[in-house]
């Protein structure tokens, strides 16, 4: 695998689905983020065959607990002083409000533009949010 | 303040007591014809439906209250692209409780979040229509006596149907409730309902493709439409179709007590010798969802 070099201090987020990294980049605004950060594409997986990694050095303060609604294979590992001192488990939200967008057409929300777009966790075991005006399950794609 | 925009808003027990004061309103209608004098009832209706339309209208004109309103999207100020937030904080104004039928899903709980009068989801797509299912209940409820330990039926198309789905989320918060769900594999109920609602709630249920079969099973047979378009292809649509046709030689199979309910309006799918049979009961069903608009108006006024 290509080596980006090791991590001092900073997170390490695996496991995101191939082709996703460039997605969870903008949601965490690392463009306008004032630190190191590495994006692998198509990193060789065992359990996913390809999946993308993202590095970023140093703290930040961005809730990492939305990645898992993005991508619920994620795993997000924090490193201090080379070693990984904690294995963040994903906790996921009871409700998501104006990250994730419905896809249905024939929700209220496809033509009135000021509409927030609000989620709520149905199935946590699966992972499911709902559109609360439509209740059509978020499809992740 | 409460708003109706799923038919699960209500629980179980003000689910009978709706039912139990539209029995007394049954009883003795005259008791309440003036219940609400003074009192608006809005319908909003960015899409025609006639049907649901009177319904609630005849129900607040049966209580002495009034009634004002649009029809359509374009008679109202939704065709100057107003949205549905400002258009109910402007309603919440001019009436006491609105009615709004809204063809894309979620509009009305958008009116609820801003209005400060009680909303009623007359109808949002194909998403949810809770006085449909309330008519439905009442129906079942006073026709037959109870809501529990019954065999129920649905025939048609069940993948589409959104009455259908309503009414069996409705159906399975009652004890020793079983289904018979009943049409051609194209229109089998969707996979989220047979998992979420049935499965996980360890409902009796079984999908058959016959109706003779299984008619005399039954305690509610509830009819739907199959659309021709539904189907891939005309052929099978031309080898199904009566199958799901509902006529007076499939009725003499069914128990001496089934009852027949259909949301209407009906096209072919039961034939007009079946009306004359005292166990069709779909024209009741319609009379009966002006009584059950009633006593839900009632109860959000606070009236009863
Ligand atoms: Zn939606």
């Amino acid at each position: 695998m290509l080596n980006i070099g090791g991590l001092n201090q900073g997170v390490v987020i695996d496991h995101i689905k191939a082709g996703n990294a460039m997605k969870i980049y903008e949601y965490l605004q690392l463009d306008k983020a004032d630190v190191c950060v590495a994006i692998i594409k198509n990193a060789k997986s065992n359990k996913m065959g390809k999946k993308d990694i993202i590095k970023i050095e140093g703290p930040i303060s961005v809730d990492l607990d939305m990645l898992g609604v993005m991508d619920p294979d994620i795993t997000v590992n924090i490193i201090d002083e080379d070693r990984i001192v904690e294995k963040r488990h994903l906790h996921l939200p009871e409700s998501v409000t104006g990250i994730i967008r419905c896809k249905n057409p024939r929700c209220i929300t496809s033509i009135e533009q000021e509409l927030i777009h609000k989620f709520k966790l149905t199935d946590a075991e699966n992972g499911v949010y709902r559109c609360v005006y439509c209740e059509q399950a978020f499809r992740r794609n | 303040m409460k708003h109706i925009i799923s038919p699960l808003d209500l629980t179980v027990n003000e689910m009978t007591e709706l039912l139990e004061l539209a029995e007394d309103i049954i009883k003795e209608p005259k008791k309440y014809s003036s219940s609400c004098q003074g009192k608006k009832l809005a319908t909003l209706f960015y899409e025609p439906s006639t049907r649901t339309r009177l319904s609630f209208e005849a129900a607040m004109l049966n209580l002495g209250g009034s009634i004002l309103g649009f029809s359509s999207a374009d008679s109202s100020s939704a065709a100057k692209g107003e949205s549905v937030a400002d258009t109910i904080r402007v309603i919440s104004s001019y009436a006491d409780i609105c009615a709004m039928r809204h063809p894309k899903e979620g509009a009305p709980l958008v009116a609820s979040q801003y209005s400060s009068i009680p909303v009623i989801n007359a109808g949002d797509g194909g998403h949810n229509h809770p006085t449909q299912t309330f008519t439905d209940l009442l129906t079942i409820k006073s026709l037959k006596g109870r809501l529990s330990n019954v065999t129920v039926g649905f025939c048609g198309d069940l993948m589409f149907g959104r009455t259908v789905h309503s009414l069996i989320n409705a159906m399975v918060r009652y004890d020793n409730v079983s289904f018979v769900l009943i049409s051609p594999n194209e229109l089998k109920i969707p996979d989220y309902l047979r998992k979420e609602v049935l499965d996980a709630g360890n409902i009796t249920y079984r999908e058959v493709k016959n109706l003779d079969e299984v008619i005399s099973e039954l305690d509610i047979l509830y009819m739907t439409r199959v659309q021709k378009e539904r189907f891939f292809n005309e052929a099978d649509y031309v080898r199904l179709k009566d199958t799901y046709i509902l006529d007076a030689k499939k009725m003499e199979l069914a128990k001496k007590d089934m009852l027949v309910l259909h949301p209407l309006p009906r096209v072919n799918e039961i034939a007009v010798e079946v009306d004359k049979d005292p166990r069709a009961v779909y024209f009741k069903q319609a009379e009966y969802g002006v009584y059950v608009r009633m006593a839900l108006i009632l109860k959000m006024l606070e009236l009863a």
